[in-house]
């Protein structure tokens, strides 16, 4: 199997191939440098005239790339680094995320933002942040985040051609040199990969709205050990702790006889609920993993729609998440402050 | 080079012009009988900036305007009743009142109400536009208050870099909100443009018939050259920044309401028939737009907020 550099770069490949409208813009992008972290490497030499290098302007180029998808073209813009959306926040939120429904939907803003994110690389505390969590819960952004069990090429073209609303697409950096795992190669788990249902969140009147899911397209990965007891709880994650998430339960199966589900969602926002619920509707647990800081996560909206929902058959929920810090340079310290596979161990433990 | 415009005739002008005076009269006038939703920004001395920008366009040029936008929809060609209506919340506003007075949406008419935000997004626009081969160019209103912020910057950088066929309007009226300019700009407004390369040109004057042809200049230079101008106008606010809240003196916006109203000076060209006539046919019309929008239904909340976006 391709690593997700790979696959990420050959969407964008096939995608600047099969329709005039793409367009990509970013900081360095070009041949033969090819960008920070070399996904849109080789791009600049095959389509010279829709490959565009930009000034160092991050709010600038989300404002052009939505009035380019306004005015009828497909832009994918890359943010250098995931730390500086703190830049584009305004043009994501009071404009792009916001144009469809204040103009009464009358237009549409397809626009995808792609940037690597994550920590463990030494970067230090400017250039190793999860922000993400700042930006799900925006009506109107779709915010997804791929991982090695389902192909992150193919999430990535969809979002640039079946989505017309602006998307935000999160790359851990520790992803990219992976290879993606082949469902029929993890032969000691039973795999499910579902696209949520459209009518799942149907009417929630509890927030007075009905979600329009028809168009969800971004998978959620359900892997349990296969010919194990049935499993005591759930493990939520995203993105690269993905990984994590997978060795410890195979740690905990084999070391501890402890058994679990994993539930992996690429879309975080609108919070995809589906196959979570589903899951701790069986295991009655949840622990769910993330890279983000602690407080005021993903990990505890998923908890609380999960609480909301099943009352007191969740008999119990946890968060690991990175501590609530700027993430240090100093490879021992960073590792402190950041979840690791030794974390999810410990807290299923303690849980079941 | 010399362009040739079909500049409107005197009458016209005036009706224009007119219809965005009684319009935001009305405004004014009825706010606190509680008949609009927020507030409104009105654009009461400024009216000749939009109607000479915006008379020559093409139907495919695209508008991106501000907070101050009233004028800049009418002169477009926006529909009265409609902009009532969307300051009233109302179903038949242009936007079914979900965007109020700062965020329309008409044809190729869009507004915001974030200083600043839509320059980069019109500066896309623009950049579309000419990548679709299209004939079509953009026209972008801006604040002088507005040049404090910074993505303004990045976009005059890449619309001159890229050579984005957009026209900036800068509406220079010495005033954002209750700040004066010289508390708020530093240095030449002018040079920060010349010093992307986008050429400049200046007026000081509130008669539409001196800003249309300069206007319809400019724009037939971006439009052929497919490059960026800037008009800066240098213009007057006669009424409060949005309702009651004006700390300027009053004897000062008196003595301007003297000598710089669009609708004085241009109503010395017209005959004193067409000019009675043209007057009761807005007043008449502005009338008629209210109450029909005033009879217009609100939106059923349980039925108008589902669909489209994401939610969740
Ligand atoms: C980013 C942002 N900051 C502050 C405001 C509040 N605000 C609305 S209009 C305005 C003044 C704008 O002045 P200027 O650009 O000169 O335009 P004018 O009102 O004079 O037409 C301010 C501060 C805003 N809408 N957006
Ligand atoms: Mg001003």
């Amino acid at each position: 199997m391709p690593t997700v550099l790979y696959a990420l770069n050959a969407a964008l490949q096939n995608a600047l191939a099969s329709d005039e409208r793409v367009v990509i813009m970013g900081e360095d992008i070009l041949d033969p440098y090819g960008g920070a972290f070399k996904v849109t490497r080789g791009l600049s030499d095959s389509f010279p005239d829709r490959v565009i290098t930009t000034p160092i302007s991050e709010a600038g180029i989300v404002g052009i790339a939505a009035g380019m998808a306004l005015r009828g073209l497909l832009p994918v813009v890359e943010i250098m680094f995931g730390d500086f959306i703190t830049l584009i926040a305004d043009q994501v939120i009071n404009h792009a995320a916001k144009f469809r429904w204040m103009y009464n939907d009358q237009v549409r803003v397809p626009i995808v933002i792609r940037t690597p994110m994550g920590g463990r690389r030494g970067y230090g505390p400017t250039h190793s942040q999860t922000m993400e969590k700042f930006f799900i819960g925006v009506p109107g952004l779709r915010v997804l985040a791929p991982n090695t069990f389902s192909d992150p090429g193919d999430l990535l073209s969809k979002a640039i051609f079946e989505d017309n609303d602006p998307v935000l697409f999160i790359e851990n950096k520790l992803l990219y040199l992976n290879t993606i795992h082949d469902s029929n190669r993890l032969s000691e788990f039973e795999f499910f990969e579902q696209t949520p249902e459209p009518n799942f969140y149907h009417h929630s009147k509890h927030n007075g709205t009905i979600a329009d899911l028809s168009n969800n397209y971004a998978p959620t990965c359900m892997l349990s050990l296969r010919d194990a007891p049935p499993p005591v709880l759930t493990i939520a994650a995203y993105g690269y702790i993905s990984e994590f998430a997978y060795q410890a339960a195979l740690n905990l199966a084999y070391e501890y006889e402890v058994f679990t589900e994993l539930v992996y969602p690429t879309q975080l926002s609108p919070c995809d609920m589906g196959a979570i619920l589903s899951s701790t509707k069986r295991t009655g647990r949840l622990l769910v993993v993330e890279e983000g800081t602690h407080n005021l996560g993903w990990g505890a909206e998923v908890i609380a729609q999960t609480a909301e929902n099943l009352g007191s058959r969740l008999l119990s929920a946890r968060r690991i998440a990175a501590l609530n810090l700027p993430i240090p340079a100093s490879g021992p310290l960073e590792e402190a402050v950041l979840p690791g596979i030794e974390h999810i161990i410990q807290a299923a433990q303690k849980m079941v | 080079m010399l362009y040739f415009t079909a500049m409107s005739d005197d009458n016209t002008l005036y009706e224009d012009l007119l219809r965005i005076r009684r319009f935001e009269e009305a405004v004014l006038d009825n706010f606190p009988k509680g008949v609009f939703f927020g507030t409104t920004h009105t654009y009461l001395g400024q009216e000749a900036n939009a109607v000479g920008v915006l008379d020559d366009i093409h139907s495919g040029d695209i508008v991106f305007s501000n907070h101050r936008g009233h004028g800049h929809f009418l002169a477009y060609g926006g529909d009265i009743r409609s902009l009532f209506a969307e300051l009233m919340g109302k179903t038949t506003g242009v936007c079914g009142g979900r965007g109020g007075s700062q965020h329309l949406q008409w044809q190729n008419f869009y507004s915001n109400g974030v200083q600043g935000g839509i320059i980069p997004i019109a500066t896309g626009m623009a950049l579309a536009e000419k990548r679709k081969y299209s004939d079509a160019i953009v026209i972008a209103f801006m604040g002088d208050g507005t040049l404090g912020e910074g993505v303004v910057y990045e976009a005059l950088n890449m619309a001159s870099l890229w050579q984005a066929p957009i026209l900036f309007v800068l509406e220079n009226n010495r005033i954002a909100q209750t700040t004066p300019i010289e508390m708020a700009v530093a240095g030449d407004i002018s040079a920060r443009f010349k010093a992307f390369n986008i050429m400049v040109r200046e007026l000081d004057s509130s008669d539409v018939k001196e800003i249309l042809p300069v206007a319809a200049e400019l724009i037939a230079e971006v439009r052929s050259l497919k490059s960026p101008r800037t008009l800066i106008l240098n213009t007057y606010r006669f009424g409060p920044h949005s309702k009651g809240d004006d700390i300027r003196d009053k004897h000062e916006i008196d003595q301007l309401r003297v000598e710089r109203d669009p609708i004085l000076i241009h109503a010395h060209r017209l005959d004193s028939n067409h000019k009675e006539a043209i007057e009761l046919k807005v007043e008449k019309y502005i009338q008629e737009a209210f109450n029909q929008a005033l009879a217009d239904p609100l939106p059923d909340a349980s039925k108008a907020l589902t669909g489209s976006i994401n939610h969740q």
